[in-house]
């Protein structure tokens, strides 16, 4: 029983928290802002600047399928077209998906998830906003003034001797940003560590905490190594030094080596926090434990481990030996066990669940979903001989974009939508947010399903025409872009509407048990108002939650 | 670098310190910044690490060169910097002692002791990087003039020549590495000097004692792994090609 007192107070204070300041309104004016040290009002500034750099790049993936539209160059040459797919890569790598996840909804949670007041570093969290801001600046630069072609993985000798683009300014906004991350992901696992409230012990961890802790170990490891690949480019670049380049006795591939180093842990750095937000998702949505919950906890561990053995499959045709080709195929295949440890066991979670079809849970299905088919195409492409023959088609393009774009950016949707009253105190509408969900899912699969089969027939990557033959599929995928298009404006407008004329959600319009909501929404300042106490894992529904959900489901309705 | 306990470890009007007031208690700060400053140099090891990977493979490719390129560096001034650095580690680790017995003017004595020792080695740094100027070892278009190396020695000459027909061009890469390897640790020396500058001001002002000297004890890690670097750079560097003489 003492598990039910101790969630007692969410539902007895639902009318008389709105009476004491939030986070939001126990100050006002910029300077509150932009000096915050709350990790929460930081989640918030992140949130903008990283909502501005998705707009950005997504322009840049519109002008891309627009482009492709027609075999011929309507639109631009390929040199525009260079710049259009590379700006469209750099942006929505290093300034949207991989600090998306971690800066906005980690920034937000982790403090309110393991009960502490804030994280343990607030300046180095705003810090690492301002860097990150900084770095943008850099990379804006460059775009305004014509922008960068070496496509976002930079690879030498064209990205240092041979491209007549902005490559410095564009690499060291990437650097300086690395700076960000870093710093995120220190607070996080200091915070993780030494900030839990009293009672939380690590399997009482939400698994949102569990990935989160995974993916700031990545970047930790992974983050400096390509700073230091980044400067070594710029370097030889500026002054011809011969690192990279050839010519003087250097090696072109040593760079792809580093750079994948840290470019493939990068990928988990952006589908692990993913995996955390869905399996909190599938949780609370089936009211249910998550099933086998250590060993989805320490599939994220396993991920961000094997995550740094794998780098050497983007080498299998660049002349590296076939024996590490071999050993680089098996240790990728092997990534494949954890990530589908995990879907197995959400999917065993729905069985029996008592679940609710709301818009997070359908992001959250639709994760499911894409995501397997973004992993099990990974095993493909892990595999040799397949991977001779679709390298640098669309079939790689179409697999990356299942996972990305079908993975981590539907789970951070998902994550918002879940999170957005805790956020803002404030629901949205049921219908739009719904359609957004369906919209994206059907326009998603519309884009980039149709790019797996041009990959197959061999249309390559990164070229602005093709022949006439795989004009239809092309028209599908640009058709499906713009579908994906609007499911992305949705949110953003009823996101903006719910602030101002959205109805007040009450303090846990879920009915979630986990701790992040055992305070009000939007929370105060200090995030708890007195230490919680911790006495049950995150998931811990009783029978009497999902009568309490059903009910408050019907008012949410 | 952890400037979250530097101001916030203050003495209040009764004489206690309280935590910032994201922690509960002194403790649980300390503890928290220490983690996280391990874990800063956990991040370090592996940007020097990227460099260490470059410089060992293209040693590997191009070992001769490297050995002759490395036989031009001056072993004598390696080795004195080597010494001054490791005295400068003493002395930061007197400065911390001498919080934890509460000698206050002991700090700001060892804190200068280490600045000064860390300035002498930049200056050793310059003198040995104006050398390379003048050799015109300095690699790709930096200087007007090109990149030129040639052994003095005919007959090592001769066999360098015979190993490896582009040795000077390879030489051109070690120089590079060089450069990057001891340019980003002078970086790292230059930013722990001013650090310690600050902790100096902040030590005048009175704020470490033997109950709180959180910040001299992460500077003092900080400048630590800094040494090490050296320590590694050092043989890498320098006496690669002691055996050719």
């Amino acid at each position: 029983m003492d598990t039910i007192a101790a969630r007692a107070p969410v539902t007895t204070t639902a009318e008389t928290s709105f009476e004491r300041p939030n986070y939001l309104n126990s100050s006002y004016g910029w300077k509150s802002w932009l000096l915050t040290l709350d990790h929460k009002r930081i989640a918030i500034l992140y949130l903008i600047s990283v909502t501005a750099f998705f707009a950005l790049g997504g322009i840049f993936a519109g002008l891309v399928r627009l482009e492709l539209l027609t075999p011929e160059g309507d639109l631009m040459g390929p040199d525009t077209y260079n710049r259009v797919f590379t700006m469209h890569g750099v942006i929505m790598v290093f300034f949207f998906l991989i600090p998306a996840i971690p800066a906005v909804l980690g920034n937000f949670l982790v403090p309110l998830m393991v009960g502490a007041k804030d994280l343990a570093m607030p300046r180095l969290n705003l810090a690492s906003w301002y860097v990150y801001n900084l770095g943008g600046l850099f990379t804006l630069w460059a775009v305004v003034h014509g922008g960068v072609d070496t496509g976002w993985t930079f690879y030498t000798p064209f990205s240092t001797t041979y491209s007549n683009t902005y490559v410095i300014p564009t690499a060291l906004g990437i650097f300086i940003t690395g700076f960000s991350t870093i710093f995120t992901a220190l607070n996080f696992i200091i915070t993780i560590h030494r900030m839990r409230a009293p009672g939380l012990s690590w399997f009482r961890l939400p698994l949102f905490i569990w990935s989160t802790y995974a993916t700031s170990l990545i970047i930790m490891l992974g983050t400096p190594v390509i700073a230091i690949t980044i400067l070594l480019v710029g370097i030889e670049r500026g002054f011809h030094i011969g690192i990279f380049d050839p010519r003087l006795g250097g090696d072109p591939v040593l760079f792809e080596h580093m750079f994948w180093f840290y470019s493939h842990p990068a990928v988990y750095i952006m589908i692990l926090p993913a995996m955390g937000v869905v399996s909190e998702l599938v949780g609370h949505f089936a009211r249910k434990k998550v099933f086998g919950y250590r060993i989805v906890a320490f599939a994220s561990v396993a991920i961000a481990v094997l995550g740094f053995l794998v780098w050497g499959h983007h080498l299998f045709v660049a002349g590296e030996s076939v024996y590490s080709a071999t050993v680089f195929s098996v240790l990728s295949m092997l990534v494949a066990v954890p990530s589908a440890v995990k879907v197995f066991n959400w999917t065993a979670t729905l069985y029996e669940g008592s679940i609710s079809y709301q818009t997070p849970m359908l992001y959250a299905l639709g994760f499911i979903g894409l995501f397997t088919i973004g992993g099990l195409t990974g095993v493909m492409v892990a595999t040799l001989g397949i991977d001779v023959h679709v390298h640098d088609t669309y079939f790689v393009v179409a697999h990356f974009h299942y996972v990305m774009v079908g993975g981590t950016i539907m789970a951070y949707l998902g994550g918002l939508h879940y999170w957005w009253p805790k956020m803002t105190g404030r629901l949205y509408s049921t219908f739009l947010s719904r359609l957004s969900a369906l919209l994206v899912f059907v326009g998603f699969n519309l884009t980039f399903f149709p790019q797996f089969i041009l990959g197959y027939l061999g249309m390559p990557r990164r070229y602005w025409s093709y022949p006439p033959e795989f004009q239809v599929l092309n028209v599908l995928s640009t058709a499906g872009a713009t579908v994906l298009g609007v499911g992305y404006l949705l949110p953003i407008c009823y996101f903006g509407w719910s602030l101002r004329y959205g109805a007040k959600s009450g303090n846990n319009p879920w009915g979630a048990v986990s701790l992040e909501w055992d305070t009000p929404s939007p929370p105060p300042t200090e995030n708890f108002y007195t230490t919680p106490v911790v006495t049950h894992g995150p998931y811990e529904y009783l029978a009497e939650d999902v009568h309490n959900r059903l009910t408050q489901e019907a008012n949410f309705e | 670098m952890n400037s979250t306990p530097l101001v916030d470890g203050h003495a209040h009007g009764d004489g206690h310190r309280h935590p910032a007031h994201q922690f509960e208690t002194m403790e649980q700060q300390k503890e928290t910044s220490t983690l996280g400053m391990w874990l800063f140099l956990v991040t370090e090891i592996m940007f020097f690490g990227g460099l260490f990977t470059a410089y060992v493979i293209y040693r590997h490719m191009y070992p001769d060169a490297f050995a002759a390129a490395s036989s031009t560096l001056d072993v004598k001034w390696g080795g004195i910097n080597t010494a001054v650095l490791i005295c400068s580690s003493l002395t930061m680790a007197l400065a911390i002692r001498s919080a934890q017995v509460n000698w206050r003017k002991g700090i700001l004595i060892f804190l200068s002791l280490t600045m000064l020792l860390g300035l002498t080695f930049l200056g050793i740094k310059a003198i040995e990087y104006r050398a390379k100027f003048v050799e015109r070892h300095v690699p790709g278009d930096v200087l007007n003039e090109p990149f030129h190396f040639e052994l003095e020695n005919h007959h090592e000459a001769a066999v360098a020549q015979a190993q490896d027909p582009l040795y000077p061009r390879h030489a051109e890469i070690f120089f590079a590495l060089y450069f990057i390897m001891t340019g980003v640790h002078a970086t790292h020396m230059i930013i722990g000097i001013l650090i310690l500058a600050v902790l100096w001001h902040f030590s005048r002002k009175g704020k470490f004692d033997s109950e709180y000297y959180n910040p001299l004890e992460m500077t003092g890690l900080y400048w630590h792994f800094v040494d090490i670097v050296w320590i590694f750079l050092f043989p890498l560097l320098y006496l690669l090609g002691a055996h050719t003489h």
